[in-house]
């Protein structure tokens, strides 16, 4: 039995799973996401009393976007204020693009990224001279001027009333029912946290790193400071944007409510609590947030149903929990929960004889 | 200090790598650079020494483009570079160390090494992403050639896969040192190297310096406190004080340059024993 990793090769030794037992681990994972999951929802939503498959495909979106914004705010070091209203330009892009301009779904949902990566990368041009606080004011500009937009330009997309979006369809295939839409999100999801993780491995991926760490440093070295902050606001928004049109042929009618300054901060929380400048921090976070939100909407009906006196307070529950535990994690665990994954792992790896 | 590390191997030609003509650079009332000009030979390693606030890492700042000096020219392989901002002067083969380690602190030692090749490599966003074909491809060619010829020479194996920021100054700045190498750099700029340094370190510091130069033929600039080892090991020095030149040749003319001593210490009669190393 080997007592070590032992690499004969750099291509070993390059790889994300270093071991045949993760990779392996981690295919039945994705198998049980197509295979087993699905087929379980019912029996779970008895149990957590909400609807899983409902939650699993928000967090699938969400999954997207947060990667999105990990890339500009946790690898690049940019806040951004506007991944809410990029994720409408998606989704709005999107939804026009099938119903005025008659595109298929194949089409639409790459147009609709590429528009919120452009879109995304005029927003990030003040990145040339703005940094931290500066450049996050800047980017709740974004936020603003994308809302107020799509408010009043009522002949494109409804203003306040909102417009309705076709289902998702591929070849003759139509998404149009959960557990359908579900398998089209888990392979976007899981393609993306893929294309994530690799692109940090590779020149550019490494270039944001730089940029983010020592800015100096990095264009001494020949990073071209402007393009990889407009490149990083480029790919982020482009996951925004697909996320935005997964959303929106998922809720079948989008306003420009759902996508508020709200939705951005939800943003940064998932990628805070998650961990900033990690793949699998995305995904926690959003697994987490929206797990949590579920959760805490049903522990509120019922609380309100038990105590229909006290209902006034109850509903604001849910703010109050997402505020505090923002604030715990900012204490305890700034690098989120792949932090304390990453420690959770290297604990057993060596349990029981810790020495 | 340095035993026995006289130079050997090839001998720099005449030909010019890069020359500065006439540098003034001043922060408002301060004249940092008071009219330098200077040329660098092909393959020779070239010192500036100076007394503190002499300019030394102002010139340098100069070359790779930091500091845009107020007047004064720039010219590399022939070309005027004056204009070209410093990921440019990155690209086109000027690699440079700092005085103040400048690394990727929360990287590891082969990722900051890695982002040295950064502008000679051509993955892009889809072809990084995407990790196949050409990509990966150059990816596991990158992997190779910094094994093999930068971590071995630099003798930094062990290290490889450690965070940068839990290794001890020393090594650290061999891998400052490695990342300029991965720029396949024509001309190195490196300043202060030894700072802070025992004995031992040094004289590595001046072997991987010396093999450097002679293995990849690099141009060498080398801004260095540690007397010993600039006359051990370099071809020429220069010598700057208050912004200006006020020497320059072979290392044993500027030992008994009576200017140069003089700016060293002020009075002439104890500097022979500061200077001879």
């Amino acid at each position: 039995m080997p007592s070590g990793l032992f690499h004969e090769n750099y291509s070993n030794d390059e790889r994300i799973f270093q071991t045949l037992w993760v990779k392996g681990w981690l295919w039945v994972f994705i198998l049980f996401l197509f295979f087993g999951f699905p087929f379980i929802v019912s029996d779970l939503n008895k149990i957590l009393r909400f609807n899983v498959l409902h939650t699993a495909i928000l967090t699938g979106i969400f999954v997207i976007g947060a990667h999105g914004i990990n890339i500009l705010t946790g690898y690049t070091g940019q806040i951004s204020l506007g991944h809410g209203a990029f994720m409408a330009v998606g989704a709005y892009t999107s939804a026009i693009l099938m119903t005025k301009a008659g595109f298929p779904f194949i089409l639409s949902l790459p147009c609709a990224g590429l528009l919120t990566a452009a879109v995304g990368m005029v927003f990030g041009v003040p990145s040339l001279r703005l940094r931290g606080l500066y450049l996050c004011i800047a980017t709740l500009a974004a936020q603003f001027i994308i809302e107020f937009t799509i408010r009043r330009w009522t002949g494109l997309t409804g203003g306040t009333q909102g417009m309705f979006v076709p289902y998702a369809a591929i070849g003759g295939f139509i998404f149009d029912n959960d557990k359908k839409f579900y398998y089209l999100v888990m392979v976007l999801a899981i393609a993306t946290t893929a294309f994530t993780k690799n692109l940090f491995r590779t020149k550019p991926g490494r270039a944001f790193i730089a940029v983010r760490d020592r800015y100096f440093a990095a264009e001494l070295i020949g990073v071209n400071l402007f393009k990889y902050r407009i490149l990083s606001f480029g790919i982020s928004s482009f996951l925004a944007g697909i996320a935005g049109a997964l959303w929106a042929h998922y809720i079948s009618l989008i306003i420009y409510e759902q996508f508020t300054i709200h939705l951005s901060i939800k943003y940064l929380a998932i990628v805070i609590i998650g961990g900033l400048g990690s793949v699998l921090g995305g995904i926690f976070g959003s697994i987490f947030y929206v797990g949590l939100e579920q959760l805490l909407e049903v522990m509120s009906k019922e609380l309100s149903a038990s105590f229909p006196l006290l209902i006034t307070y109850f509903v604001s529950i849910k703010e109050i929990m997402f505020g505090l535990i923002i604030i715990l994690f900012l204490i305890f665990e700034p690098d989120g929960l792949a932090a304390r994954w990453r420690t959770v792992k290297a604990y057993w790896k060596l349990w029981p004889f810790s020495y | 200090m340095v035993e026995s590390m006289a130079k050997t191997g090839i001998q720099p030609g005449a030909e010019i790598h890069l020359s500065v003509e006439d540098i003034h650079l001043s922060f408002g009332g301060l004249k940092a650079l008071n009219g330098v000009s200077t040329e660098i030979r092909k393959g020779e390693i070239f010192a500036i020494i100076g007394p503190n606030g002499a300019g030394k890492t102002s010139l340098l700042n100069c070359i790779n483009r930091f500091y845009k000096p107020q007047k004064g020219k720039i010219f590399f392989e022939g070309n005027e570079i004056t204009h070209l901002s410093p990921h440019r002067i990155a690209s086109i083969g000027i690699a440079r160390t700092f005085q103040a380690i400048e690394l990727f602190k929360g990287m590891t030692v082969l990722d900051n090494i890695k982002l040295g090749r950064h502008v000679h490599l051509k993955t892009g966003i889809v072809a990084g992403g995407l990790y196949f074909g050409k990509g990966h491809r150059e990816e596991m060619a990158l992997r190779k050639e910094i094994e093999e010829k930068i971590i071995d020479l630099l003798e930094i194996e062990a290290i490889r896969k450690k965070v940068v920021a839990t290794l001890p100054y020393g090594l650290q700045k061999r891998v400052e040192l490695a990342r300029a190498l991965a720029m396949k750099p024509k001309i190195l700029l490196l300043d202060e190297p030894m700072t802070g340094m025992n004995l031992e370190e040094t004289e590595d510091m001046a072997r991987f310096i010396l093999d450097v130069n002679e293995e990849w033929e690099t141009t060498i600039v080398l801004i260095e406190h540690d007397m010993g080892v600039v006359m051990d090991i370099s071809d020429r020095v220069c010598v700057l004080d208050f912004g200006s030149k006020i020497a320059q040749g072979l290392p044993l003319e500027i030992r008994q340059n009576p200017q140069v001593i003089k700016a060293y210490l002020g009075e002439e009669d104890m500097t022979y024993s500061r200077l001879g190393a």
